[in-house]
């Protein structure tokens, strides 16, 4: 598949004439203008609100949420929602505010979530380094076969591996445990050798060949070298890795069965599935879903910039 | 990671030619290794895997068992599946349909009203949260008593629609929810294909008093095509595999009007463990799917640009 990413400008060698990122924005009045202000406040409306919902239906008392569903803003403001996802309430106490009654782990899941995010993250963009290194730096024979090869494995979707590799995760024995969850998406996937590929390409050759004249030998090069000069793709490719794993539900509720896996999408699942059919704990779900989606959110404000940015950068995913 | 590693900065690029043609070929195995392990034993062998599987009869407790075409003569045969395949298509239909339309649309706007950061932010947020997260969020929305959505539908005077509930309602609104968590992050894939267009050809435009909606027509669209061709083949692909939003809100009811084809695959797997049923049916989703994407290529000539 021919994907049109140039490879990304390093800070090595003369810089193109820079475009203009802002060109001056027209500021005169136009109908046009408005109503196209008005739609984009309406996306941005759309984007935000279900985000605001979760908030004031998590800050709002159950019991309440029967009358009260026009009000904007909190019904009846309590923590109430918030305690039974930290299991603060007993059992009773929940069951009398509208909750399903049972203590519900939430310290566990996002721990078993950072554990399964954090070993698939690292493990596979330093693999995926290495091999695309490899695949764009080293003299070896039917290199470009090889790579013809990974590229290929672009062209399996995800779902089609899924049954196949559950059934041997269970041979592994490894079903029900994080690295079971981990362990596939661990070693590489074939877009991020791919993209890292298309970075160490960019970098100046000579940089690298004068180290090697002084005599350090290629591993070094990697490490010391190729590595330092490539952290922004690299941290481009953790954050947007470790999202993606964070909310992969799918394959993690394939192979955890009970709380020593599960992970945070699965345990909201269950969650969902534990609330009175009739007349849901719904502040209690909206609470759930909030903290679930929060780590996240946070990350996002942290580097929005960046994940803004690469997008489109590595338009193929 | 701080690094230690200086070059000495007199020295000038041109380096002398290496004295031995260099081979890495051994360095070059032990660095693509745990790449390749990873590559051949969960890619390229499940993928083989899969395919075997789907001609035998296994439940996961005992061996598998080969019973040739049988899977694919009762899959051909098996109303569910059709069912699944027909809802399954129905729902990328809408969904590709709706989130193409809208992320154009907002990728374009972005593009003539403000290219800032924060508003491609705000967009983008609702990706940054799972498929579960979407669509627990929307269950609450939409819900046929009690949610905003439905308030407000009766507030203005109209009739209650039971959104999850109804069989001509459920797919549509599933796909909705969808589109909200990625219609941003199209909008940004198309946002940035709008970037490679020249700024000269709308000025050229302009000197020749074309209007905004004409140079849309003329310009941009021609020229995207490519990236919109490469959206469209991820989007369709990604959309065929729905799954987690189904698993949340119906499984797959009511009756069997949500019920996509992975979530039936799911189902024939995990509930009755019919392991050879379950991927026999993925063989043909994976048909499915490259087939669609060879005429997606073909038809969108994705690899061409009208650029130059």
């Amino acid at each position: 598949m021919a994907i049109d990413t140039a490879p990304p400008a390093t800070t090595v060698g003369p810089t193109p004439p820079a475009r203009t990122v802002d060109p001056p924005e027209p500021k005169k009045f136009s109908f046009g203008r408005a109503l196209a202000w008005l739609f984009m406040i309406l996306v941005i409306l759309a984007s935000l609100f279900p985000f605001y919902w979760m908030l004031r239906t998590a800050l709002s008392s159950n019991n309440a949420l029967y009358a009260g569903s026009d009000d904007l803003l909190p019904v009846q403001p309590s923590w109430g929602g918030f305690q039974r996802v930290f299991g603060l309430q007993t059992g009773q106490e929940a069951i009398d505010a509208g909750g399903a009654g049972q203590p519900i782990n939430f310290w566990r899941y996002l721990f078993n979530s950072v554990v399964v995010s954090t070993l698939v993250t690292a493990g596979q963009v330093f693999f995926s380094a290495m091999a695309a290194y490899a695949f764009a730096r080293l003299q070896w024979k039917n290199r470009e076969k090889w790579f013809a090869f990974f590229l290929a494995g672009l062209m399996i979707p995800a779902i089609f591996t899924l049954l196949p590799n559950f059934v041997l995760i269970k041979q592994l024995g490894l079903v029900d445990t994080l690295l079971g969850i981990a362990l596939p998406s661990m070693l590489m996937t074939p877009f991020a050798v791919f993209f890292l590929r298309q970075f160490f390409l960019g970098i100046s050759k000579e940089v690298e060949e004068a180290a090697l004249i002084d005599g350090a030998s290629k591993v070094r090069v990697f490490f010391r070298l190729i590595l330092p000069m490539s952290t922004a793709p690299i941290a481009t490719l953790a954050i947007l890795t470790y999202i993606s794993t964070w909310n992969e539900y799918f394959w993690a509720l394939m192979v955890s069965y009970t709380d020593r896996s599960r992970v945070l999408t699965v345990a909201l699942g269950v969650f969902k599935s534990q609330t009175p059919q009739t007349g849901p704990d719904w502040s209690g779900l909206m609470a759930a879903t909030l903290v679930a989606a929060l780590p996240m959110l946070l990350l996002f404000m942290v580097f929005a910039k960046r994940i803004v940015n690469s997008i489109g950068f590595s338009g193929i995913k | 990671m701080v690094t230690t590693t200086t070059t000495e900065p007199g020295r000038t690029g041109r380096a002398e030619k290496p004295q031995r043609k260099r081979d890495d070929t051994r360095l070059a195995l032990l660095f693509i290794l745990p790449a390749l392990i990873g590559f051949l034993v969960f890619m390229v062998w499940p993928t083989l895997r899969g395919i075997y599987l789907s001609f035998t009869r296994f439940n996961l407790l005992t061996p598998p068992e080969f019973n040739g075409l049988d899977n694919y003569i009762r899959m051909a045969q098996d109303p569910v599946f059709w069912n699944s395949m027909r809802v399954t298509v129905y729902y990328v239909v809408v969904n590709i349909a709706l989130q193409t339309v809208v992320a154009l649309i907002i990728a374009v706007m972005m593009q003539r009203l403000t290219r800032r950061t924060w508003l491609r932010g705000i967009v983008l947020a609702p990706y940054l949260v799972s498929n579960v997260v979407a669509a627990m969020v929307f269950l609450w929305i939409l819900d046929y008593q009690l949610g905003i959505g439905n308030t407000l539908i009766a507030a203005i005077g109209l009739d209650r629609i039971p959104f999850l509930s109804s069989d001509t309602w459920v797919i549509p609104t599933i796909a909705l929810i969808n589109v909200w968590r990625h219609v941003g992050y199209t909008a940004l894939l198309i946002f940035a294909g709008l970037q490679t267009i020249p700024e000269t050809m709308y000025e050229a435009g302009r000197m020749d008093g074309a209007s905004e909606p004409r140079m849309f027509r003329s310009i941009t669209v021609p020229l995207l095509r490519p990236v919109l061709a490469l959206v469209l083949i991820i989007t369709v692909v990604g959309s065929f595999q729905v799954f987690d939003t189904v698993a949340i809100t119906t499984r797959g009811g009511p009756v069997d009007s949500s019920r996509v084809l992975q979530y039936y695959i799911y189902d024939v797997a995990f509930g009755r463990f019919q392991f050879g049923y379950a991927s026999a049916m993925s063989v043909a989703l994976l048909i499915v799917l490259v087939v669609i994407t060879f005429i997606q290529y073909r038809v969108t000539r994705a690899d061409t640009s009208d650029l130059n």
